[in-house]
């Protein structure tokens, strides 16, 4: 079970979190104006790295909010994490 | 090749064990192949198969990062079913199963495959109206499903529980009779000896570094730890790993990879006459030839490489299980280990063309790639071979995320199968 830096409450058991997917992926602005493969690509592709990952978690048992986190995909060792609208330390 | 066969054996017991050969070469990789393929795993050594004996493709190569049977080939759970819901998905599956049922003769290596029958749980009222959904749409299909009551399901399989006492309650079951499980680390060592049988170079201890595209963009190479191999035609089988090996040629991919794991318990004596599942409480147990129970559990909540799954996911599984078989609360647990499974969104797979010219992909095969293990190198291979799908993949594309037209068997099963 990871232990999950939440940067409102700090580390907490996985137990509390929902995993929320890959970070920094926001809905297009103007979706009608994106082609097929644009709006495929954001619904769909992700980078699904073999190492450093940003990703977003919540803390569902605890504050409830969303936040960032960096964590390496081999090892699974969070590196830092951070709140929405914040840029990574 | 040498065959194996009753004579052989009782020769090689005669002169003391000492007659038998490799089961494979270890080549050197070649300066250039007519066709690579990247993932020594089951479906990576049966598209090499089905290319050189179906299609008369020659000079094909399989690349291995580490050993064969190392992978998901020799981690998964080994259960082979095709109940699906969908058309374009029981047609896949049930290709695959047909091929299985002969499997061990057209590879003349015992891959011990028996079909004992998947029995799958319905714990509510949604559960039996979406297996009975099942039943019906299979059988329309061509496919053998049939529902069971609880009493029927406990007749079946002996050991289950069904007393109205249970917190998840057995209201009855499909019975999938064809389905069964086979030994996997055979089914990758006959598939490996077939087609090098046939000519093909396994190549282990070769991981891809690079792919190398021509001025059109078309495939050009394959860097490797071992060298430069140049070829046309690239074949990606890699699971887990796809992403990261698209990624060398440009593409995204619609998929993320998870940790699955399995455990087994020690040998004991027959005791599971079949294979059970429950989507509901998440548990899947079968007993292998060995006596070992076989149990899959589900994977993790976030991405990842690691191959080890968190001990709370197994024990949920763990569990279920004891809910259901009370009788197995005091077997201890010998193994567990993980493998990490590429899932698309629609949790069915890819095995397509691809937009760069000479690149195919076989992946997003996720939690239940093993069951369409000679189904999967079949239709790969002639989608390589003669450059466009075989009706049974068709459906099976990269466009259809594009499109729309998602074969979504995720909502159908709702559970890693």
């Amino acid at each position: 079970m990871l232990l999950i830096p939440c940067p409102y409450c700090g580390p907490r058991p996985e137990l509390e979190f929902t995993y929320a997917g890959e970070a920094n992926i926001s809905r297009p602005a103007e979706p009608e104006s994106l082609s097929d493969e644009q709006w495929a690509a954001y619904l769909y592709q992700r980078t699904n790295p073999r190492g450093m990952h940003a990703e977003r978690w919540r803390h569902v048992h605890g504050c409830g909010r969303y936040f960032n986190a960096s964590r390496d995909t081999l090892s699974d060792q969070f590196q830092f994490s951070w709140k929405p609208g914040e840029s990574p330390p | 090749m040498q065959r194996f066969s009753a004579l052989a054996l009782a020769r090689n017991a005669l002169s003391g064990q000492t007659g038998w050969q490799r089961q494979w070469r270890s080549p050197d990789p070649a300066k250039r192949y007519n066709a690579i393929i990247i993932g020594g795993g089951g479906h990576g050594l049966a598209t090499a198969f089905h290319l050189a004996r179906d299609h008369g493709m020659r000079n094909i190569a399989v690349l291995e990062k580490s050993w064969i049977g190392g992978g998901n080939t020799g981690r998964n759970t080994t259960i082979i079913r095709s109940n699906y819901l969908f058309n374009a998905s029981s047609s896949l599956y049930d290709h695959a199963v047909k091929l299985w049922e002969n499997l061990s003769q057209t590879l003349n290596y015992n891959v011990m495959f028996s079909q004992r029958g998947v029995l799958m749980l319905a714990h509510n009222v949604h559960d039996e109206q979406v297996f009975k959904r099942h039943v019906h749409a299979n059988r329309l299909n061509g496919v053998d499903n049939e529902w069971l009551t609880a009493a029927q399901a406990k007749a079946f399989c002996p050991p289950l529980r069904i007393d109205a006492g249970m917190r998840y309650p057995v209201l009855g079951a499909a019975l999938q009779r064809r389905a069964g499980v086979a030994r996997h680390d055979a089914v990758a060592w006959g598939y490996a000896r077939a087609a090098d049988a046939l000519g093909v170079d396994i190549v282990e201890n070769c991981a891809a570094t690079s792919i190398v595209r021509d001025r059109q963009g078309a495939v050009e190479a394959v860097e490797t730890t071992r060298g430069r191999i140049a070829t046309a035609k690239i074949g990606v089988v890699a699971a887990g790993n796809t992403s990261v090996i698209m990624g060398m040629a440009g593409l995204r991919m619609p998929l993320e990879s998870f940790p699955l794991q399995a455990l087994v318990s020690e040998p004991v004596k027959p005791v599971l006459p079949c294979i059970v599942m429950s989507n509901t409480i998440h548990a899947y147990i079968s007993q292998s030839d060995k006596g070992e129970l076989v149990i899959g559990a589900g994977t993790d909540a976030y991405i990842s490489y690691s191959q080890r799954g968190a001990l709370h996911v197994s024990t949920h599984t763990l569990e279920a299980i004891c809910e259901l078989f009370p009788q197995f609360r005091r077997m201890r647990m010998l193994r567990n280990w993980g493998g990490i499974v590429d899932v698309t969104p629609d949790r069915s797979p890819i095995i397509a063309k691809t937009s760069v010219p000479g690149l195919y992909v076989n992946c997003g095969w996720g939690t239940g790639g093993f069951k369409a293990t000679p189904g999967s190198g079949h239709l790969f291979a002639w989608t390589m071979a003669k450059d466009e799908p075989h009706p049974i993949n068709a459906p099976f594309t990269l466009e259809r995320f594009r499109d729309g037209f998602l074969i979504d068997e995720a909502a159908a099963a709702a559970v890693s199968h």
